[in-house]
Order: C-alpha cells, then sequence, then structure tokens
C-alpha cells in the first residue's frame, strides 16, 4: 500500500459525502468527500472557480449543498450546526472584524459569542502568542492588512477550537509575518490537536503548514495526499508545478484515496 | 435562546456608540427635528383655532412621539443588520455559534434601548418646550408603546429579510418601509378622514388601532379596550408572517449561496 493511502486512525472530525453544489446548471462541486482528523493540516487546493470557496461555504453551513452532506464531530452539520460552531472557528482574508471598534473590544464580543471563560486572560495570552499585544488598544480599522490578519487570527484562537478553517490566512502577509503566522498556527495545532482546514494559493504556506492536500479541479477532487508524495508520484519538479498542471491540464495525478471511502 | 450571545451582540453595539457619540447625536437629531416642527405647527394651529380644537390638536404632538418609537424598533433591527453588513462581520456572525433567534433577539434589544432613550428625551423636551405631557396617557402609553415596538420590530425582519434577498441594491428599505406604511396608520388623522378606500387597509395595520386609541383617550380619558386587542392580536399576526418570512429568506439565500456573496461583496 502506498504511503499516502495509509488509513488515519485518528477521530474523524470533518467529513464531507458527495457534496454537490449547482449554480443554474452548473456543477461547481462534484460529489466532493473527505475526512479531516483530529490533529491534522488538510489543504484544499486549486485554481480560483475550481470550487474550494464553495466548498468551505457548505462545510460551514453558509451554503447548502444540492446534495450530499457534512458531518463535524460525528454529528450531521444541518440539525447541530450551533454545536459545531462553538467547537469550530474560521479566519478568512475575506471578511473583517468591525473597523470602528477597538481590537481589544472586538476581540471580547466575539469571546463572550463564544462563552470564553476568562475572555481577557485569554484574549491577552493570544494577542502575546501573535506578537501583537500593542495593537490591544488601536482601532481595528486603522490596522494594516497584516495586522488585521493577526487580530482575525487571534479571534479564530479564541474558543480554544478543535476545528479551524482558515481561507488564505497569509494572503495579505508579507514573507516575514506569513512565516511567524504559520509558525503560530502550526503551533497552536500541535498543542492542542486542532484539525484545521487549510486553503492558500501559497504552495510554500501548504508544503509547510499542511500533512495533506486536496486539490480540485472543476468542482471535483483529482488529488490527494501529503504535499511530498503528491510531488514524487507526479512527473512534476515541485509542488507549484503541480498545481499550474491540474489547473491548466486537469490532469489527474491519480484516485483520491479518502474521496471514495465510504 | 442564549442570554450570553445576546449581550454579546448588544455589547457590540454599545461599544459602537462608545466609540462614536456622533452617533448619539443622530439617535436624539432628527426626532428633536420633528418634533420642534410639529410642536411649532401645533402651536400654530392651536392660537388660529377654537379652544376646543387647540385643545384636540395637541394630540400631533403625542402622535410624533409614539410613531418614533415604531420608527425606532424598526430601525433598530435592520439598521444592526446593516451595520455588521458594512463592516463586513456578517460572515463572523454567521459561523459563530449565534441562533437565528438570538441574532433577532439582539438586534430588538437594540431597538427597545434606542427607543427608551429617544422617548425619554422627546416626552422631557416637549413638556419644556409645548407643555406636553406624553404621561396624560396613564396606563394607556404602556400597551401603545408596547404595541408599536412589536410592530417596528416585524417591520424591521421584513425590511432585513428583503435587504437579505436582494442585496444592499435595496438597503434603503431599511429607511423607506415604515414610511410607506405612514400613510395608511392614522398617526396624524383619523382613519375616517382618510379616503374611504384605504380605510379597510388602514385597520389591516397594528399601528392604526393605536394612533386612533390614544386620540380618544386623549380626548375622553380612556379608550376603547377592543382597539388594544386588534392591535395585539394583528401583531401576533404580523410578527408570526415576519418571522416565517425572515427564516424562508434565510434559508433561500443559503441554497442559493448568496449569503457569502453578499457578506463580502
Amino acid at each position: 500500500m502506498p504511503a499516502h493511502m495509509h488509513p488515519d486512525t485518528r477521530e474523524v472530525i470533518l467529513e464531507a459525502r458527495d457534496l454537490t453544489r449547482t449554480f443554474g446548471g452548473t456543477t461547481v462541486l462534484d460529489r466532493f468527500s473527505f475526512r479531516l482528523h483530529r490533529g491534522e493540516v488538510l489543504g484544499l487546493l486549486g485554481a480560483n472557480g475550481a470550487g474550494k470557496t464553495t466548498a468551505m461555504n457548505c462545510l460551514l453551513g453558509l451554503t447548502l449543498p444540492t446534495s450530499g452532506s457534512v458531518h463535524a464531530f460525528g454529528l450531521p452539520l444541518e440539525s447541530h450546526r450551533i454545536a459545531i460552531l462553538g467547537r469550530a472557528n474560521f479566519s478568512s482574508t475575506y471578511t473583517a472584524l468591525p473597523g470602528n471598534l477597538l481590537v481589544e473590544q472586538n476581540l471580547r464580543v466575539f469571546a463572550r459569542l463564544y462563552g470564553v471563560p476568562q475572555p481577557d486572560r485569554r484574549i491577552a495570552t493570544l494577542l502575546d502568542l501573535l506578537e501583537i499585544s500593542h495593537l490591544r488598544r488601536r482601532v481595528t480599522g486603522e490596522l494594516s492588512a497584516g495586522e488585521s490578519t493577526r487580530v482575525s487570527l487571534v479571534k479564530a484562537l479564541l474558543n480554544d477550537p478543535e476545528l479551524l478553517m482558515l481561507d488564505e490566512p497569509t494572503a495579505s502577509l508579507d514573507p516575514d509575518i506569513a512565516d511567524k503566522v504559520r509558525t503560530v498556527i502550526r503551533t497552536v495545532q500541535r498543542e492542542r490537536q486542532i484539525g484545521i482546514l487549510y486553503t492558500s494559493h501559497n504552495m510554500r504556506d501548504i508544503e509547510e503548514v499542511c500533512d495533506r492536500v486536496i486539490f480540485l479541479h472543476r468542482g471535483r477532487a483529482v488529488c490527494e495526499g501529503a504535499p511530498a508524495d503528491i510531488v514524487a508520484r507526479s512527473s512534476r519538479q515541485s509542488l507549484e508545478e503541480v498545481f499550474i498542471s491540474i489547473a491548466r491540464d486537469g490532469e489527474i495525478i491519480d484516485a483520491p484515496a479518502e474521496a471514495t471511502a465510504p | 435562546m442564549n442570554v450570553r450571545v445576546i449581550g454579546a451582540l448588544v455589547l457590540r453595539q454599545l461599544y459602537l456608540y462608545q466609540r462614536t457619540p456622533m452617533r448619539l447625536v443622530e439617535l436624539m437629531f432628527w426626532p428633536l427635528v420633528d418634533l420642534v416642527v410639529w410642536g411649532n405647527v401645533t402651536v400654530f394651529i392651536q392660537r388660529n383655532s377654537s379652544a376646543d380644537f387647540g385643545a384636540y390638536v395637541v394630540f400631533l404632538i403625542g402622535a410624533l412621539i409614539l410613531w418614533d418609537v415604531l420608527f425606532r424598533a424598526q430601525q433598530g433591527v435592520a439598521i444592526s443588520f446593516l451595520e455588521d453588513v458594512w463592516t463586513r462581520n456578517l460572515l463572523n456572525i454567521f459561523v459563530a455559534p449565534v441562533r437565528t433567534s438570538e441574532y433577532l433577539g439582539a438586534t430588538f434589544t437594540i431597538g427597545g434601548l434606542r427607543i427608551l432613550a429617544t422617548f425619554l428625551v422627546m416626552s422631557a423636551v416637549s413638556w419644556i418646550g409645548y407643555r406636553f405631557n406624553v404621561f396624560q396617557l396613564n396606563w394607556w402609553l404602556l400597551p401603545f408603546f408596547v404595541n408599536l415596538m412589536l410592530f417596528g420590530w416585524a417591520l424591521g425582519m421584513i425590511s432585513t429579510a428583503l435587504i437579505l434577498r436582494w442585496g444592499q441594491a435595496v438597503e434603503s428599505l431599511a429607511w423607506a418601509v415604515p414610511f410607506l406604511i405612514q400613510p395608511f396608520v392614522a398617526v396624524f388623522y383619523r382613519v375616517e378622514d382618510m379616503p374611504a378606500w384605504t380605510r379597510p387597509f388602514a385597520w389591516c395595520l397594528p399601528a392604526t388601532p393605536v394612533f386612533e386609541g390614544m386620540r380618544q383617550v386623549m380626548q375622553t380619558g380612556t379608550a376603547d379596550p377592543t382597539l388594544l386587542a386588534l392591535a395585539f392580536g394583528l401583531n401576533a399576526v404580523y410578527l408570526l408572517l415576519a418571522g416565517l418570512l425572515f427564516s424562508r429568506v434565510l434559508r433561500i439565500v443559503r441554497t442559493r449561496g448568496l449569503l457569502t456573496k453578499f457578506a463580502t461583496q
């Protein structure tokens, strides 16, 4: 059995089963299945329009799938949305925290929303972890893109989530800050055994952070495995080349192992 | 429904007022401008009409104060939602463990706080400036107040549902919806003074019996209890329908994948 097909015995914390989403006759997501295990970082890759955002939205319950289902912590998302979202969190470059509040005010609001015990202490710890304690009293809307992203990450870690969905978390960061953010994500993920679903167009991000990746092309999972394994199995030199190859030609490296698992 | 979640969403709005005191000015500015205009009109009419009618026409100030209750309640719901859209915070809220009922509960609470603030200020100014005491409505004031607030919440849910469905292109509905119904709820005139064809429609709106009742109390010291029963009954129907519409639209928006588009546009 190839290395990338070894079954993972860790608890499945997020599972998509035959997730299909059509918009006016166009299939944007086509029978997409995967499992994310506790303590695993799974990268969701694909060109623009490949179906990543739709998949993420379905997994968060923001968009309902046309067919198929999402389960988290063994519970169906549709009927246990609140319980699941209380144990998960999300950060995206496409959302923002209200710009007219102070950073600490925004974080206090979300700490209360998630029922975080000792919220001020938790906020201080996370601001310190992301090296942005000095931003505590700053107006959120006046932060740089990099500062804003890190504040959003603090928000995403407030409730000590077991499942974290990160949509291009380093998209607007300079290499130094991006490196720091990756380090923090990895550190927190290892310490807390968080399962992370991660999307990025930055292959360095993916290679550094993700244990496993799934390539989407026209809504279908066309390739799955550890980043290094995928490169080894392909005729390409790097993950970036694999990405380009799939984006342009829809080249399928192999059949996705877990994508077909029940 | 979790009170902690509602409290967190209300806290966000309170922080907004703390951060930008101009919002408090905005909250008071228009009601006070309206009050001065209508107060002066009332004084003008009083001085140029019979003593009986002059005593009666003072209801215009009461009508304005009560109309503001309805308007603020509706605004509390619709503007709170738009605040989340404008600040691109909507997705953060929708991916947090927040039930629709809790989100609406928070907007109702915010609406209630806004009403209380403007009501107290307008009541004080109308007494100081025009010797109009809104508390002359006695205990009738409470059910009038509650009914207008309930109807405002229902209108708030309806306007929010429409904005949610058709996006920011129709966000002016947040301000327009109360004024679309204003001509039909007999705020500043009696139902019998309205064109005959509009009267059946007027009696289908819960604010109409409230304004009719207000005028009765100011004239006779009491009101026909059936007016209150009608207002409460209609409000129950409107709140139910508005709640169903909001849930239905939210479902449609999630089915069509419009929520993320709307929240990030």
